[in-house]
């Protein structure tokens, strides 16, 4: 996996007191037992981390972040289009 | 018990500086929420919010009065002069005494505490200036409003958040129809549009990046509003053997915790603060035409807020009358909005006015009630209760019903 992915990974864990090595792309987040103020955590790290903004509002009805795999995802594009690799 | 009627009111808010001009924005569904400037965005990602427009406050306080005053306490005592005036009531001697001041405010003095880590940690100066502490500290604004006019009674700052100042209406109202005093001069007021507070609740991320849209599928959360509302409250035999203007009486107060989570609401918390509120104030819900919902326009509350209402309610009255949130037209006012929202019930009582929720666009098929959907309609108001449910699940009701004599 890339390092992005990795450290994605690492935050999720971090955050959502999940075991690492549950993690996969397709893991849904509702499935990790990771709440709604856990997924602002999560973003806030993920921002401060990559030095990226994630354009999150949590009243999205649709959600953008179902899977592990949409946050890595996204995180990718970020980077790809503003942020630096921490 | 004594009964409690309302005999003055103030407002100083984003919809407008005097009773009259909010009630008229308010009533025709003009929301003021818009673009900042009272601060600099450039720095922010939500740069809309409801700021109060054209106040200078040099031109109200003296200098000396104005150095203590942080702008939270400087609406609240804007607010407490036209409601106290409105009232025609002087404090003097025993009076004074017999007289309760609560405010409620959800974090006091913001722009002061803002400036003086600016100062400290930005600038890198030594010290802060002496009157800082005095003018953050939570109680400031009360203690302002009981100087200006002489009130000498039970007096403190109420907090929880949201519901702070509903709470604080609350307990007045408890005071006074238990005799402890027989007035009361109660509301609340919060003027937190300061960098480091956005930047705060920026990061919870229910902000609206459009506007405020209570109800309405796709809303995409809360709008922040300053202002600061006051009311005064008598005892029915007081205010009616002195010739005062009654615009409605206060017959019942309820309050829950949700004991759930710190920020989202819960559907019961909020339904067990609506039934306590018409238990205390004997009402049944079918004598309840009209509802002023906290109606944030956050996805959780607004669907929660619905559900609450029909549980609390039973279907049959909840799909009878109309709710409307003010949030949509004034923002959320934190601190201040239970008491400006107080102030809209009453006067949608007194003139038969159901007033509108703003800014609606499109029905969310999770939220299926009547919201007045921007224009008012007339209507009769026999009852109506207004909803705080606060962060940190702290819910505060009050039930308000027509007085005619």
């Amino acid at each position: 996996m890339s390092s992005v992915e990795s450290d994605v990974y690492d935050i999720i864990a971090e955050k959502s007191a999940v075991d690492r090595s549950k993690l996969k792309r397709d893991a849904k987040l509702t499935d990790l037992e990771i709440e709604s103020l856990d997924v602002v955590e999560i973003i806030f790290a993920v921002e401060e981390k990559f030095d990226i903004h994630v354009p999150y509002n949590a009243n999205d009805q649709e959600l953008e972040f179902q899977t592990v795999g949409d946050v890595v995802d996204a995180v990718q594009k970020l980077i790809d289009e503003e942020g630096k690799p921490a | 018990m004594n009964r409690v009627v309302i005999t003055g009111l103030g407002v100083f808010s984003a919809a407008g500086k005097s009773v009259p001009e909010f009630w008229e924005t308010v009533r025709e569904g003009r929301s003021v929420i818009g673009p900042l400037t009272i601060i600099d965005t450039s720095d922010l990602h939500i740069k809309i919010g409801a700021e109060i427009k054209d106040f200078h406050p040099k031109e109200h306080f003296p200098a000396k009065q104005l150095a203590l005053l942080d702008r939270f306490s400087q609406l609240a005592v804007m607010a407490s002069r036209q409601a106290i005036q409105d009232a025609g009531i002087v404090f003097e001697g025993e009076d004074a005494e017999q007289t309760a001041c609560l405010i409620g405010s959800g974090v006091g003095g913001q722009q002061t505490l803002d400036e003086s880590y600016y100062r400290i940690y930005a600038e890198g100066r030594k010290g802060v200036h002496p009157f800082t502490i005095p003018r953050l500290m939570l109680n400031a604004a009360c203690s302002h409003v009981c100087m200006e006019h002489g009130i000498k009674g039970p007096s403190f700052a109420v907090a929880s958040a949201c519901s702070s100042s509903t709470h604080a209406i609350g307990l007045a109202f408890h005071m006074v129809r238990s005799g402890l005093v027989h007035t009361a001069v109660t509301g609340g007021t919060e003027a937190c549009i300061a960098l480091g507070t956005m930047k705060g609740w920026e990061a919870i991320r229910v902000m609206a990046t459009d506007t405020c849209r209570p109800f309405s599928k796709g809303r995409t959360g809360m709008s922040l509003g300053e202002g600061a509302a006051v009311v005064v409250l008598e005892t029915l035999e007081r205010a009616k053997a002195r010739g005062a203007t009654i615009y409605g009486e206060i017959c019942g107060f309820g309050m829950s915790s949700d004991a759930m989570d710190i920020t989202l609401p819960d559907v019961n918390g909020a339904a067990r603060a609506m039934t306590a509120a018409l238990k205390d104030g004997r009402l049944n819900p079918d004598d309840i035409d009209y509802v002023n919902a906290h109606g944030t326009g956050t996805a959780a509350n607004d669907v929660t807020e619905t559900r609450a209402l029909r549980i609390a309610l039973g279907d049959a009255a909840a799909e009878k009358l109309a709710v409307s949130s003010s949030k949509s037209v004034f923002g959320h006012a934190l601190g201040g909005a239970g008491a400006l929202e107080l102030v809209v019930t009453t006067l949608a009582i007194r003139d038969r006015v159901l007033p509108p929720t703003a800014n609606f666009t499109e029905p969310d098929p999770q939220c299926d009630l009547d919201y007045v959907p921007n224009e008012a309609r007339s209507g009769e108001i026999r009852a109506a209760i207004s909803n705080s449910f606060a962060f940190g699940g702290l819910n505060a009701v009050l039930a308000v019903k027509r007085f005619d004599g």
